[in-house]
């Protein structure tokens, strides 16, 4: 399906500004992997999937997306935002007491878009299967998306999951594993490696297709054809290459910015490098 | 012993369970049930063979199973889960803390071989800590039901019931007494009045109360057993009510004396009228292997300790 390139990128560039703000506004947060994850939840939530802006938990016939490495909120956050789901300006309350943006997400406040809580890992992948054999007792023919971590691959139901999903051809669920190599105490192949995870999905009876995250046609191409095959007895897993930080040149590549605030001169100098596009909040 | 209520046939609560699935799977088509491959244990094959698509089986991984379950309540299901009932709470506590209890979600938690009547297998799965885990969560519903029929009256109710409930039951053959009783979320049931002490029971423990309370009654002590089948959110004021007439208090419970309804009712009484409660629980201590009843007496649960705590509540308020 046609796309405005120019668009989506023009959305990613506020995004990233609306990442870096409200970390440094909170002084807390985790701008790395959000940076990161920006061309995925801006291509799901604007070109891929079908959805109501008008919440409802249930989500019948409609694409929903389970986010299960909740700490990179601030992305999920903002890009929520940017297309409706609340007031741009309650950005600004993001890790503040009486905020509906929670640290981590949480549906205890009532955020629109927010389906689940999650923070503690390795617990998304499990929730997104059981909405996928929900809506195939329902007829419903649309699908599930669902984001983990490569460090997050590290917990142990991550795999208890995968081995379901496969033997019972959840084929309605297209998972994403962001692949930036890093986690808290450094590049995942030191901390724990993973391994050969195409091998391992593979082997575990899914479909895997590899790209890079943050190149947004190829992307776009890779998720769409991961839709596209969807209904073929097998779940999907996109293996999404990314790169820590992205987009802010000294927050790139790098584990020292999972989880840190930039102070107010890093935060100028990374505003300088992401052009303000939609209007800041 | 000549006990005011009577039963005439023994039956696990588990086949409560499992008659209270299938009833209520009838009449709601939302409900589905998941299974950690003990599938037979919990009595869910009725329910399986009837009800086949929506019927989960997720093998030996019981962390998978309650996430699957919070999705499946997501989008509006009512997922049953069913293993024993350690592998219902501290193997998966982080699971029903975050995908179930902080996210709200309508998932029903159901344990069976809870406590020491599991008998044989041993400490490893006899535990006595899950009352306590359960009712710490926010949101959460704790329920241990005492008898088959009450077993099965609470999964029918608890399908009607909208948010996480943890339902407890057991393994051993227990006297049936609760036939025709309604069963409401939260409300406690007077089985037998009386005036000098209350004995407030939950689960398995309401057998050996009724017959505590024969035992007391023959030595001329009048004993009122309540059967406190919901132990979060606890009946307030069923329990006042009683130990307004009785002025002190026995908890009697499958489960460790920390974290269980005891320490519930004792929070009730020293926030209110302070009256002396004496705890029939086990002492902060494993169980092992043996049959249900010899674990029981051992454990210091069997009908001998209950009226031994009675009499004590009552000489301590004189």
């Amino acid at each position: 399906m046609a796309f405005d390139l120019e668009n989506l990128q023009k959305i990613c560039s506020q995004v990233r500004r609306d990442i870096v703000r409200m970390v440094h506004a909170a002084n807390s947060g985790h701008p790395g992997g959000s940076l990161g994850c920006t061309e995925y939840f801006v291509s799901l939530y604007n070109h891929i999937m079908k959805y109501n802006t008008d919440f409802k938990m249930e989500g019948k016939n409609e694409d929903v997306f389970f986010l299960s490495n909740g700490h990179i909120s601030p992305v999920f956050y903002s890009t929520l935002a940017r297309v409706g789901f609340f007031e741009v300006a309650e950005l600004a309350t993001f890790r503040k007491l009486d905020s509906r943006l929670q640290g981590h997400p949480a549906t205890e406040e009532g955020l629109p878009g927010i389906r689940i809580a999650s923070g503690s890992l390795g617990q998304g992948l499990s929730v997104a299967i059981g909405v996928a054999l929900a809506k195939k007792l329902n007829g419903d023919k649309r699908n599930v998306f669902v984001l983990t971590g490569d460090g997050e691959q590290q917990e142990g139901q991550i795999w208890e999951a995968a081995m379901f999903a496969a033997h019972n051809k959840v084929d309605n669920l297209i998972a994403t594993i962001d692949c930036n190599g890093q986690q808290i105490d450094g590049p995942i192949k030191e901390v724990n490696s993973p391994g050969d995870l195409k091998a391992k999905y593979a082997s575990f009876g899914w479909e895997v297709t590899e790209c890079d995250g943050n190149n947004l046609e190829e992307l776009i191409k890779t998720l769409e054809a991961a839709v596209s095959e969807t209904g073929n007895e097998k779940p999907k897993v996109i293996l999404m290459k990314t790169e820590m930080g992205k987009g802010v040149d000294f927050m790139e590549g790098t584990h020292k910015w999972h989880g840190v605030a930039p102070n107010d001169e890093q935060l100028a100098e990374a505003l300088n490098q992401l052009e303000e596009t939609l209007g800041d909040y | 012993m000549n006990t005011k209520l009577t039963y005439t046939a023994k039956k696990d609560t588990r086949s409560g369970f499992g008659d209270g699935l299938l009833e209520a799977a009838k009449n709601n088509p939302e409900i589905v049930g998941l299974c950690a491959d003990l599938t037979g244990s919990l009595k869910m094959g009725a329910f399986r063979r009837e009800f086949p698509e929506r019927f989960f089986q997720v093998g030996i991984a019981e962390a998978n199973m309650i996430g699957i379950a919070a999705g499946l309540a997501t989008a509006g299901k009512i997922p049953f889960t069913g293993t024993f009932a350690n592998f219902s709470t501290s193997r998966v506590y982080d699971q029903l803390r975050q995908s179930v209890a902080y996210s709200e979600k309508n998932v029903k938690v159901c344990a069976s071989h809870a406590g020491l009547t599991l008998g044989e297998d041993g400490a490893t799965h006899q535990v006595l800590e899950d009352i306590g885990m359960t009712k710490m969560l926010p949101n959460f519903t704790v329920i241990n039901p005492c008898d088959y029929h009450q077993t099965k009256a609470a999964t029918i109710a608890v399908a009607e019931h909208h948010g996480p409930v943890y339902l407890r039951f057991g393994r051993p053959g227990w006297p049936m007494f609760m036939e025709g009783q309604p069963f409401e979320v939260g409300k406690a049931i007077t089985l037998i009045e009386g005036s000098d002490v209350s004995i407030f029971a939950t689960g398995h423990l309401l057998w050996t109360a009724i017959e505590a309370e024969a035992v007391l009654a023959e030595e001329g002590i009048s004993a009122e057993v309540i059967n406190i089948h919901t132990i979060k959110p606890l009946d307030e004021e069923a329990i006042l009510k009683s130990l307004a007439k009785t002025n002190c208090a026995v908890s009697a419970e499958e489960h460790q004396i920390a974290g269980g309804l005891g320490e519930s009712i004792a929070q009730t009484i020293v926030r209110n009228e302070p009256v002396p409660q004496e705890f029939v629980a086990v002492n902060d201590r494993f169980g092992e292997s043996g049959k249900p009843v010899d674990l029981l007496n051992k454990y210091g649960l069997g009908v001998k300790s209950v009226v031994e705590k009675a009499k004590r509540a009552i000489q301590r308020k004189e």
